[in-house]
């Protein structure tokens, strides 16, 4: 089997015991988590950080909660948990349908949401989730906490806001009433990564959408927000046509890649397919909350 | 740089002088009589190398081994008590859920989690269970009836007692 | 769906001979204490790693290992030029070309191997790799079969004399073409496919690998090494490298799976012996996985061209031109007079008035190989171009795909059948193995429910396969590997207490040999499979053979125990005679006894006769003492197994992915020594063939970079891909056999693909036209002919 690089390692005890090492070794180190996507990198040799800071040990950062009409999630939270929370599958099923669908049980055990999101591969799931939900990250470095927007999140493939010295502490999904989302997944085999995923979420009230969030997996540099079809989405009745007319706008404002998993027109293909698909089951969720 | 490492794995703890980025699995496989955990593939993918970590399968080729300090460890060579073999060991061999052998330690230890957890599992979550671990052999259907056979068997014995 | 209530209970049944037997080898299996190639370590030994070429094509200009060399914890970096002086830097392939053991004047594929670090730890050898300096000057590639006899085409084996282009092989024929230009001329309805059978590979979950220990001091070579056909290879050795073969020794333990893929020798295990001999101490090496896909031996990549005919609603003729693509080194293995293996058995299970095939072969910038994951020597190949063609005219003749089968069959009073091309069938009755298959499927039910389906916009397929092959290579006469024939021999000795051991030639990767083999002699002469122990894996101990691949052991290593187990027995009627005090013709035969006919209480048990021939007691006139007997089994024929496969597959309208809802397999292998095995081995195949059918591809780009090098990307299916197979059974002994047996292994495998291919097809016909989509049927691939657009493969 491949093997990874020599590299020092050391554990971090606390948030900031790892933020205060990742600011002493530099841009050499890495804080590893699940591992499941760093340690492969390694061992293909694509990655070859010097320093590795464990931060399987900081229980503090995992963890499900309701808080100030949000939902908040540390991102320690392995995936697994948020497969199987009470609380998420109430409040946002969305994250138990790409839960099932992202990599396998046993990768599930490991993985982080903090690790995913950081990962920033345009082709992960939770991405397009939180994306979608409108959800902020908090930031934690030596100058203390901010609070980053998903839209703001992704700066380009693999690069995310989390600067040197900085660590993704918590992903805060905002609470408002009438909501329903769901994500769709297309791929060659079960555990595999996204030819093309839709997470989909609406906000209705009295029978409209008054929020909207649609979000891409797998269809561009980066997770795609579609703020176009969003904008089509708010004011209107959630209907048949509607979600076809906004999986036509996705399928036109993604821009996939050729690649083992399918060609250009077959990706965007199914980015208004899934997308169609999302926003029904969300609206159908969104209807269920309202009755 | 070398790191002393101590992993209580099946109830005792071993210790080494280890590289930090030596893999789980080979820190298993390198301690004697542990070589029933195996490995396949260089990405994650084929479960041959899945043991459980406090109760849950992990795969080990994607652990470095100085992570599991502080976390109980179980292999395949844990299932087998005072000579009296687990009910998932004979329901594979009852149920001929093993040909070559080489996926079988996986598999077990993804199935005793999985009964540990769901007693009464049914075909499509056992299929679901051992869906992160690849079988070249079996085609899988006896595997989902050996579970189902071990997951009767304990649930006989338990109203037995 | 399996139940311990519908299952045959296995405490009442322990068998003596044929039957549902747990198997004996489980015991160390299920308690993780197999014993794998990468679970031995010897003392002093040295752990190697291949660099291999980043290029399809290129020139070698320079390799520099002094950095590698220099590294710590690295005892040598072996190169060309070492293996030069040793004479080991080319070796001989079993289709009697050559191939580099490490590349001297260029790389000839990605992944070929360039240099050999050995260092003291397996972390320690990957380190050195990348320190190896290697300059290259890269050349243009060849990947596309097709286009490898093009006069511009770059010339790949500059190395051998000669050589002016890249024809690996020349056309090979089998079948008459006047009388088949004649069937097609006198047809009513013909069809042309261009079908791809595409690159794909056996991948066992445990890779290659070897231990080897040469002892400077006696001489010998102690070689540890998953191998499917290890008295084969101590042959080549002793070719190769020049060593006396009674001083190697290859022992193979525990294999986590071969299907072809630990057949060849390939230039990692060159390199460890080479490394060994030099060090003077063990060395190991295991590939990694992505050195697996994209180094050893991959299966198939056959390019067809076919056409089928028929006349008053019966298959008449097959024309079939393949362009074989064997990669840089021609290193497929099948008999020597069949340089196409089996392929030619494309003639299918159909009474046809004639065929012609014409097979050649074309090196390109890929990695050598062809013959491998359970294909029957091309069996997979023929097979899938003809049941495919089948589905073909079945659906321009509007025909139901069964009934054109069942009137073309060849007839059960036509066995044994001489074929359009060359093959003598021993024994079928095709139709009745049919219509098993048709009620296990409800197949009635399952066109109505498709007709209620396709109203509504579903897309459901129902796809046949009905297939005959040709196992248990071979005859002597005309089967030879490397001039070695394909006969295998058995060694049976029963000791004074009545216990036996079997040595067999044949090598099991999972297939149960332990059981099977000491149910074969149990049936024999009624000593309980638990007390007769089956040894193999160690060319000292066991007699010679060719080996496992091909479903040979049934066929021919059990031959051979049936056979050594009927002169142990009438040895041992002779001795019994003797003891009780009469003639050996007065005797008949019960499991376990000789009694004297008409006085049944007067009998002789095996081990009171054991026991007896050990004694000083009398013999027969001019009989050694021991009961104990070897043979070399000579196949007359090969068996022919077949079987009649249903897939049904749901196709989802709108993201064209393809479910494998239920696969029906009704196998005829004759005469079952165990059920459960057969059963098995099935299962496994049928898996392999979805996997074959919907995702597992070795793909190329335009410079020959690979791109499905590692399980991310060379997908297997998992539990949730594969249904609850519903498997069936007819038996029609093998008229020849001595048990009456055929084989199975790679029956699944032969028979699978092409039942799901023209499932697929026949769920998109009616609604998008569909008449042709090659594999694997992935999710882009199938949208791609529902909008009328099928692609080759890659």
């Amino acid at each position: 089997m491949q093997t990874p690089a020599p590299f020092e390692y050391e554990r971090a005890t606390s948030v900031e015991g790892a933020i205060e090492a990742l600011q002493r070794l530099g841009s050499e180190a890495r804080v590893i988590a699940g591992g499941h996507s760093l340690l492969p990198m390694m061992k293909l040799r694509l990655a070859n950080p010097e320093h590795l800071i464990d931060i399987n040990d900081l229980h503090e950062l995992s963890y499900i909660r309701e808080e100030d009409y949000e939902v908040r999630i540390g991102a320690l939270t392995r995936h697994v948990e948020l497969e199987r929370s009470d609380l998420l599958t109430l409040r946002f099923p969305i994250f138990r349908d790409a839960e099932e669908v992202i990599a396998d049980p046993v990768v599930r055990n490991r993985g982080t949401i903090g690790g995913s999101l950081c990962q920033a591969d345009a082709a992960e799931d939770l991405s397009a989730v939180c994306s979608a939900l409108k959800a902020s990250v908090v930031i934690r470095g030596p100058q203390g906490e901010r609070v980053v927007g998903l839209d703001e999140f992704y700066i380009g493939p693999f690069t995310t806001a989390v600067g040197e010295g900085e660590l993704l502490t918590e992903i805060r999904v905002p609470l408002r009433p009438g909501a329903g989302n769901a994500h769709e997944k297309v791929e060659r085999r079960a555990g595999d990564w996204a030819v093309a995923a839709a997470s989909a979420a609406l906000w209705t009230e009295g029978g409209t959408i008054a929020e909207a969030g649609v979000a891409l997996s797998a269809v561009g540099p980066t997770t795609v927000q579609c703020t176009r079809a969003e904008e089509l989405l708010r004011g209107k009745a959630p209907s048949e046509e509607l979600f076809a007319q906004a999986g036509e706008i996705a399928s036109e404002d993604c821009s996939p890649v050729a690649d083992g998993r399918g060609p250009v027109d077959y990706k965007r293909h199914l980015a208004g397919v899934l997308t169609k698909r999302a926003l029904r089951r969300a609206a159908a969720r969104a209807q269920h909350q309202e009755d | 740089m070398t790191i002393q490492v101590s992993i209580n794995i099946n109830g005792e703890t071993v210790s080494r002088d280890i590289e930090p980025r030596q893999l789980l699995v080979h820190f298993i496989r390198d301690t004697p009589g542990l070589t029933g955990t195996h490995w396949g593939c260089d990405t994650s993918n084929c479960g041959a190398c899945v043991v459980l970590m406090d109760g849950k399968p992990v795969k080990s080729c994607t652990t470095l081994a100085a992570m599991c300090e502080g976390h109980e460890l179980r292999t395949v060579e844990s299932l087998e008590r005072n000579g009296e073999l687990d009910p998932v060991q004979q329901g594979f061999h009852e149920l001929h859920a093993l040909q070559c052998g080489f996926c079988t330690p996986g598999m077990l230890m993804t199935s005793r989690a999985l009964l540990d957890e769901n007693p009464n599992p049914t075909e499509q979550e056992i299929r679901i269970a051992i869906s992160g671990a690849i079988c070249r052999c079996t085609g899988y259907k006896n595997i989902v009836a050996a579970v189902q056979w071990a997951a009767q068997h304990e649930a006989g014995a338990r109203q037995e007692v | 769906m399996a139940t311990v209530e519908n299952l045959p209970s296995t405490e009442r049944e322990r068998p003596i001979g044929f039957g549902r037997l747990k198997r004996k080898e489980d015991a160390r299996f299920i308690r993780g204490k197999g014993n794998y190639l990468d679970d031995i370590r010897l003392p002093g030994m040295l752990h190697g790693a291949l660099l291999r070429s980043p290029y399809a094509h290129a020139r070698v200009v320079s390799i520099d290992t002094s950095r590698a060399l220099a590294h710590p914890g690295v005892a040598a970096v072996v190169t060309a030029k070492d293996l030069e002086t040793l004479g080991l830097a080319w070796m001989p392939t079993i289709s009697y070309d050559t191939q580099a053991v490490l590349a001297g004047d260029k790389v000839r594929f990605q992944g070929q191997e360039v240099a050999f670090v050995i260092a003291t730890d397996p972390y320690v050898a990957r380190d050195a790799l990348p320190l190896i300096d290697v300059e290259y000057e890269p050349l243009p590639a060849v990947v596309n079969a097709r286009r490898a006899l093009d006069p511009d085409a770059p010339l790949i084996r500059d190395d051998k004399t000669g050589q002016t282009d890249n024809l690996a092989s020349p056309t090979w024929e089998a079948g008459d073409e006047p009388a088949t230009d004649r069937a097609f001329a006198e047809a009513d309805t013909v069809v042309t496919r261009d079908i791809i059978y595409p690159r794909c590979h056996p991948a066992p979950l445990e890779t290659c690998g070897m231990i080897a220990d040469f002892n400077p001091e006696t001489g010998q070579l102690d070689i540890y090494n998953g191998n499917q056909a290890p008295h084969a290879h101590r042959t080549v050795y002793a070719q190769v490298a020049g060593l006396a073969e009674h001083m190697i020794r290859i022992k193979t333990g525990d294999i986590g799976g071969g299907f072809g893929n630990k057949v060849p020798v390939y230039p990692g295990y060159v390199c460890a012996i080479a490394g060994s001999i030099v060090a003077g101490a063990p060395v190991k090496w295991v590939e990694d996985r992505s050195e697996n896909l994209m180094s050893t031996g991959f299966a198939r990549d056959y390019v067809m061209h076919a056409e089928m005919c028929s006349k008053d609603g019966r298959i008449t003729g097959l024309r079939v031109d393949v362009i074989a693509d064997h990669g840089a080194f021609d290193s497929t293995a099948q008999p020597t007079k069949f340089p196409a293996g089996f392929f030619h058995i494309c003639c299918g299970s159909y009474d046809l008035e004639a065929a012609h095939v014409k097979v050649k072969a074309v090196y390109t910038n890929k990695a050598p190989g062809g013959v491998a994951y359970r294909c029957s020597f091309r069996i997979t190949e023929g097979v899938y171009l003809v049941e495919r063609m089948v589905g073909a005219l079945a659906l321009e003749m509007k025909a139901d795909p069964i009934e054109l089968r069942m009137r073309s069959f060849i007839a059960p009073e036509q066995f044994p059948y001489e074929t359009t091309t060359g093959w003598t069938y021993d024994s079928g009755d095709y139709a009745k193995t049919m219509r098993v298959a048709m009620d296990i499927a409800g197949y009635d039910e399952l066109r109505r429910e498709q007709t209620e389906k396709r109203a509504r916009g579903e897309l459901m397929g129902i796809g046949v396969s009905f297939f005959t092959e040709g196992v248990g290579a071979g005859p002597r006469k005309h089967m030879d590997i490397l001039g070695l024939a394909m006969n295998d021999g058995a060694d049976l000795r029963v000791h004074p207490s009545g216990k036996a051991v079997v040595s067999i030639s044949a090598q099991t990767q999972g297939q149960g040999h332990e059981t099977t083999f000491a149910q074969i002699v149990a049936e024999e002469l009624g000593i309980p499979p638990e007390d007769v122990q089956v040894r193999h894996g160690d060319t000292d101990r066991s007699p010679y053979g060719l080996g496992t691949y091909g479903s040979r052991s049934t066929p021919v290593s059990g031959g051979a125990v049936a056979v050594v187990s009927r002169k142990v027995r009438d040895k041992a009627r002779r001795i019994a005679a003797t003891m009780l005090e009469t003639r050996p013709e007065d005797l008949a035969w019960e499991k376990g006894r000789w009694y004297v006919k008409g006085d049944p209480e007067k009998g002789a048990r095996i081990e009171d006769i054991a026991i007896r021939a050990y004694s000083g007691e009398a013999m027969p006139e001019g009989m050694e003492g021991g009961l104990d007997a070897q043979v070399i089994y000579d196949p007359p024929n090969l068996t022919y197994p077949y079987g009649a496969y249903i897939a049904v597959v749901d196709v989802d309208p709108e993201t064209a992915q393809v479910k494998v809802r239920r696969f029906i397999a009704v196998d005829d292998c004759g005469v079952r020594i165990n059920p459960m095995i057969v059963d098995g081995q099935i299962h496994g195949g049928l898996a392999e063939g979805i996997g074959i059918a919907l995702m597992e591809v070795l793909s190329f780009d335009e410079e020959g970079n690979c791109l499905n090098g590692s399980f991310m990307d060379y997908l297997i299916p998992t539990a949730l891909e594969c249904p609850d197979f519903e498997l069936g059974e007819t038996v029609t002994p093998c008229p020849h056999h001595p048990l009456g047996a055929k084989g199975v292994g790679e029956s699944p495998n032969v028979g699978s693909p092409p039942a799901i291919v023209n499932a697929v097809i026949d769920a998109l016909h009616g609604s998008h036209g569909v008449t042709h989509i090659d594999m694997p049927c992935t999710p882009a691939r199938v949208w791609a002919a529902m909008q009328g657009r099928p692609e080759p493969p890659q």
